[in-house]
């Protein structure tokens, strides 16, 4: 893949989140974090728990403002929820309106965007048929499974047509069997609609089975620790993809910067870890 | 077999009572309680009369009038404090203080203040309705989900979509508890504003046949206050239903799992 600046669809410059400026309890969540994600890109974002992940998946987002730094979307920067950014949340069941059918939130986006009724019939039931949902257009969100759900979120997101999606832990609270499908399914959605995506987890396995880049955050105050290619065959599957050794290598891989970010808040310490390589 | 077994749970308790009733006044010796058989006749003599037209659609015209009032106002202003700090922060004091005051004391003021008329006890049943619907409304509003908002915000919903699409249903349930309770304040009111000054209505017509003796009449204007109760209390249910429809199954899907 070449990288040139003209498609980068994301780009995050030196953000920094620092809680409570000016207080007593001032607490630096993000450090400084700079990377670009290029279209049609994969990447996941992993870190230890407290690493940050969703502080900075809201600055991202324009829910949160950054202390510092900017993230420019398409060249513009962003200040509060941009168009063209969608966000699948973890939380699926607070996340759908309740008082909607599936139809009718994979809708609310679209209608009050302006787009006309007819591609909004099309471009809902596409997005429906995208997450095989087809069959479930007039339940209300309560009425589905949790994996369901998700899939409900998911295709809202796809419908609204961003150029970046992102997904802040999406699967971590449904069980495993329905997190192997629902991964299938986002890759299957990614390929298929040629889509941007930022997926944060804390789930080693899930980044490298997924991503095609798994960019490690230390803990906080955090930064990007290490930035690594996966280079697993594009086709994958649960059953094979899994038991390759080139995917325990890269699990690997992945699990001692995890490991090491666990000690390695703000970055203070990577010095020290290229001299242990070494 | 459900339906009749639910007519019967429905009825069968009042027709026991009525049972009793007329057992115990069979001998006729109380003057103030009058039995059943003519207490009916009296009911259809005294409300199917001119008097349906005089006195009880003036007290409904009132009553519907003052909680369309108390709906729009409660809704509208408990949206803007609602999503308002700083409105909640300034009107927060002055809204307890208001509503401590009970709404019957202010009959005298209104009356001189307005007059003996209908916007007079329209005021007066406001003044007492609006208080549930507007601190319900208030709550509903700021105890919308916050996952639900930063979606919304996402989505760039704004302005009036956001109120149309997650303000108001977000906080229709307990919009709803806070009508609910407006609609027994209000009838209390209606028939308090009635029995103070007033040339017609359901309240001036029990307080004028008292006066004159008219027991079984006076009864009468009871039964029938009682009557629209249910009345008012089946529709909101009936309204509910649609409305909440979605609010049921949500908590029922949840108590599931």
């Amino acid at each position: 893949m070449t990288a040139n600046k003209s498609d980068v669809r994301l780009s995050v410059q030196q953000l920094r989140k620092v809680y409570g400026v000016g207080s007593r309890n001032e607490v630096e969540a993000v450090r400084s974090l700079t990377f670009d994600l290029h279209a049609g890109e994969f990447a996941c974002l992993v870190g230890p728990s407290g690493s940050g992940k969703t502080t900075l998946l809201k600055c991202i987002a324009g829910l949160l403002e950054p202390t510092s730094g900017e993230v420019v979307l398409d060249g513009r920067r962003v200040a509060g929820p941009a168009e063209g950014m969608a966000v699948v949340f973890q939380e699926y069941s607070r996340s759908l309106f309740p008082w909607l059918s599936v139809e009718d939130n994979v809708e609310l986006p679209l209608k009050t965007s302006g787009v006309p009724k007819a591609e909004r019939k099309e471009r809902v039931s596409e997005a429906l048929e995208a997450v095989s949902l087809s069959h479930a257009t007039k339940s209300y969100p309560w009425q589905l499974s949790g994996g369901m759900q998700q899939r409900v979120a998911i295709a809202r997101a796809v419908a609204s047509n961003p150029s970046v999606l992102l997904m802040d832990e999406p699967f971590a609270a449904v069980d495993a069997q329905t997190r192997g499908e629902l991964e299938d399914l986002v890759r299957d959605v990614w390929k298929r609609l040629n889509m941007t995506i930022l997926f944060v987890t804390h789930d080693i396995d899930e980044s490298v089975y997924l991503a095609e880049r798994v960019l490690v955050l230390s803990s906080s105050p955090t930064i990007i620790q290490a930035d690594l290619h996966i280079d697993l065959p594009d086709v994958r599957s649960q059953a094979d993809t899994r038991s390759l050794h080139r995917f325990g290598e890269l699990r690997h891989q992945v699990y001692e910067e995890v490991q090491f970010a666990k000690i390695n808040p703000g970055g203070e310490r990577t010095a020290a870890r290229e001299e242990l390589r070494s | 077999m459900i339906v009749l077994k639910r007519i019967g749970m429905w009825f069968g308790l009042p027709a026991i009572l009525i049972a009793i009733w007329w057992a115990t006044t069979a001998q006729g010796v109380n003057f103030f309680v009058p039995k059943p058989d003519k207490m009916a006749s009296t009911f259809a003599k005294v409300w199917y009369s001119e008097k349906f037209f005089t006195d009880v659609l003036p007290s409904i015209g009132r009553l519907s009038i003052s909680l369309l009032i108390s709906l729009v106002l409660g809704v509208v202003l408990g949206i803007a404090i609602g999503l308002s700090r700083n409105l909640r922060w300034l009107l927060e004091p002055l809204l307890e203080f208001v509503r401590a005051v009970p709404s019957t004391i202010l009959i005298p003021v209104l009356l001189l203040l307005i007059g003996i008329n209908d916007t007079m006890k329209v005021a007066v049943i406001v003044l007492g309705c609006l208080w549930p619907i507007l601190l319900n409304t208030v709550e509903g509003v700021r105890s919308l989900d916050e996952v639900l908002k930063n979606t919304a915000r996402v989505y760039g919903l704004r302005g009036f979509d956001r109120i149309r699409y997650l303000v108001l249903p977000g906080a229709s349930p307990l919009i709803m508890a806070g009508i609910r309770h407006s609609l027994a304040v209000g009838l209390i009111l209606l028939v308090v504003s009635e029995m103070f000054a007033s040339t017609d209505g359901i309240g001036y017509s029990i307080i004028n046949f008292q006066n004159r003796v008219a027991i079984p009449e006076m009864w009468s204007g009871i039964v029938l206050l009682g009557i629209i109760g249910v009345l008012l209390s089946v529709a909101f249910q009936a309204i509910q239903k649609r409305v909440l429809g979605w609010y049921y199954g949500l908590k029922e899907a949840s108590n599931d799992g």
